[in-house]
């Protein structure tokens, strides 16, 4: 047993300064290596965390958002709908909200308006979202103005910038009083762009969904459970590009390490017919080799997402922002809370050390199964 | 230990239109405590037949014994096994492991027995003393001269204490001095009990007074004389 982790401990040996032997070699091979494993756990890690965000934003939002459609498209609600739908048992709130889309073209973007009278504002002032005051560089007690429906251009006053942590969702937000929002849109009293509901229950929101379709039949309703689905597939969407991206940058690399494990040099060849001529077996020469590619792809893949992690929840996930968040101008600048998934690991360990391993061994086993009376001649 | 070949055969590329057969039919005792030589010009067999004598290829007929066992037919791993404790291997070219130290290359064919690291490293510091390397042991083996080269071949050929020295070829890169200086250290060898069997067309090897029999070959077949 003592001979057993001796004779390990001598073939790792043996293998440590032969990676060193060839030092620019294996250097070049551990870099391409890292930087694959880098990319794939940058993505892996930021669409998983964006995911989990989006998740936790959602979790705060109504059950039930209630839509009125004309002619199959979304219009505004009447306030009386409110009234009209009457009582619903479980549902413990109901209002209804006003928002609305903004293009600025100043700074070609869209702003998300929403009315928020929770944080009294009066009708000269707004909150915005940290996107906006970078865009336009803009501070607490600056101005921002807006044109509205009718061509005349209110300003209003900055009364807070929106706490960054909450980045993600709020970089683009202007929060305004019903008053001002209505002057903006044009939006006449007693209609809302739509009603939501809170439901204590969520086994009960199906049951009150059909019942609201059944009194308002000119209404939609949108659950949450839907809404995180949706987000769900268009963020499984968008790591799904990359994903085929990156299938080639795979392939090359599994390409490479065959080519240089195939390619198995001929002084390599000669090493091997050296050791099994001394007295190693074809086992010793196969772990000694093994324990190289361990060494190689178990630093490549530490080396590799250690970086990915500091890259995405610590660097913002820089290089991949226009992929994967391409549908907004206004990028936010946030920190991801920072989530490692066992199974993810797991799986990016399965597809990175695991084609290296086999694709480097075989050659090698077929190099070390030969006689190895060739060292003779 | 003695070593018997019977009828032994081998055949290179065997069912291709290049089938050769290198070996063509020797049958050979190898006398223990003796230096052996085999004698011939380049192209007789030499090597092919050392090989097999020293486990590294498989005769394609024949049988060779070692002391009461019989070679053909043992797996590979028990052919490894024999190899490593019982044949010591000097090669034409030295085939030292490059970027490696002299000390790890005299140590290389103990790894796989997994001894005790002190005990090894003083094995392999004993042989280096005795063949006056210890100066280098720490060395890079490109530094090495050729003679040097060779005397780190014999060393790592010792390391596992083998009863049976095999070198082909060893003086083909060494000058008469060193070739003379050579034989001497084989002396040396036999003299403490071990088994050697050379390859070699040099004279300075099998005219030497050490060498006690030769055999000679041509064309995969042994000359009677
Ligand atoms: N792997 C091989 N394939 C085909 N022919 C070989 C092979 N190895 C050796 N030979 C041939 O076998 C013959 C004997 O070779 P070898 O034993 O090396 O001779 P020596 O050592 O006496 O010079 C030579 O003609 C050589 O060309
Ligand atoms: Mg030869």
């Amino acid at each position: 047993m003592i001979d057993l982790i001796r004779k390990q401990r001598y073939l790792i040996d043996f293998t440590l300064s032969s990676l060193l032997r060839r030092k620019g070699k294996n250097l070049g091979l551990l870099l391409v290596y890292t930087l694959i494993v880098f990319m794939l756990a940058s993505i892996m890690l930021f669409t998983h965390a964006l995911r989990q965000e989006a998740g936790m934003v959602l979790q705060s939002a109504p059950e039930i958002i209630l839509q009125r459609m004309v002619a199959g498209r979304h219009a505004l609600v009447p306030a009386d709908y409110l009234e009209k739908m009457g009582s619903l048992r479980g549902v413990t709130d109901k209002k209804g909200r006003l928002w609305g889309y903004f293009y600025d073209p100043t700074v070609k973007a869209n702003y998300t308006m929403m009315v928020d009278e929770a944080r009294g504002l009066t009708a000269m002032e707004v909150v915005i979202g940290a996107g906006i005051a970078r865009a336009k560089g803009i501070g607490i007690g600056d101005y921002i103005s807006f044109r509205a429906y009718d061509g005349d251009a209110f300003s209003f006053q900055v009364k807070e910038i929106i706490n960054p942590v909450t980045e993600l969702v709020s970089s683009d937000l202007v929060l305004m009083s019903e008053r001002a929002y209505r002057a903006t849109f044009g939006v006449p009293d007693g209609y809302f762009t739509d009603i939501v509901l809170k439901v204590r229950n969520p086994r009960e929101v199906r049951k009150i969904a059909e019942k609201l379709s059944m009194r308002l039949p000119d209404t939609r309703p949108i659950l949450r459970e839907e809404i995180l689905r949706t987000y769900d597939s268009i963020f499984s969407w968008r790591q799904g590009i990359v994903f085929v991206l990156l299938a080639g940058a795979i392939l090359a690399f599994v390409i490479f390490a065959w080519d240089k494990a195939s390619g198995l040099s001929a002084e390599e060849k000669r090493e091997i017919g050296i050791l099994k001529a001394v007295g190693w077996e074809t086992a010793d020469v196969l772990r000694m080799k093994f324990w190289e590619g361990a060494v190689i792809s178990l630093s490549a893949f530490i080396l590799g997402y250690l970086s990915a992690y500091a890259h995405v929840f610590y660097g913002s996930a820089t290089l991949f922002e226009p992929v994967l968040k391409g549908w907004a101008v206004l990028y936010p600048e946030f920190q991801l809370t920072p989530f490692i998934d066992g199974l993810q690991v797991a799986t990016l360990f399965f597809f990175t050390v695991f084609p290296y391993i086999v694709a480097t061994i075989i050659p090698i086993w077929k190099a070390s199964i030969t006689d190895p009376d060739a060292v003779m001649r | 230990m003695l070593i018997e070949l019977t009828d032994i055969k081998k055949a290179f590329n065997q069912g291709k239109p290049n089938e050769f057969w290198a070996i063509r039919g020797v049958s050979l005792r190898i006398e223990q405590h003796k230096v052996t030589c085999l004698k011939g010009s380049s192209g007789s067999g030499k090597t092919t037949l050392l090989s097999m004598i020293g486990c590294l290829s498989r005769p394609t007929s024949g049988r060779i014994t070692l002391g009461e066992r019989r070679l053909s037919g043992l797996p590979e791993r028990f052919l490894t096994d024999i190899r490593r404790h019982t044949f010591g291997f000097i090669f034409q070219k030295f085939n030292l492991i490059q970027g490696m130290s002299v000390l790890e290359n005299v140590m290389l064919p103990a790894y796989p027995l997994g001894l005790n690291y002190t005990r090894l490293t003083k094995d392999a510091y004993r042989l280096l003393d005795h063949f006056n390397l210890t100066s280098k042991a720490e060395n890079p083996v490109e530094w090495l001269s050729g003679g040097e080269a060779q005397r780190v071949a014999i060393c790592r050929a010792l390391i596992n204490d083998p009863e049976m020295l095999i070198a082909d070829e060893p003086t083909a890169n060494l000058d008469t001095r060193l070739s003379e200086e050579f034989m001497g250290l084989i002396d040396e060898l036999r003299r403490s009990g071990k088994t050697v069997l050379i390859t070699s067309h040099d004279p300075v090897v099998f005219d030497s007074p050490v060498v006690d029999r030769v055999i000679e070959m041509c064309d995969g077949l042994l000359v009677e004389r």
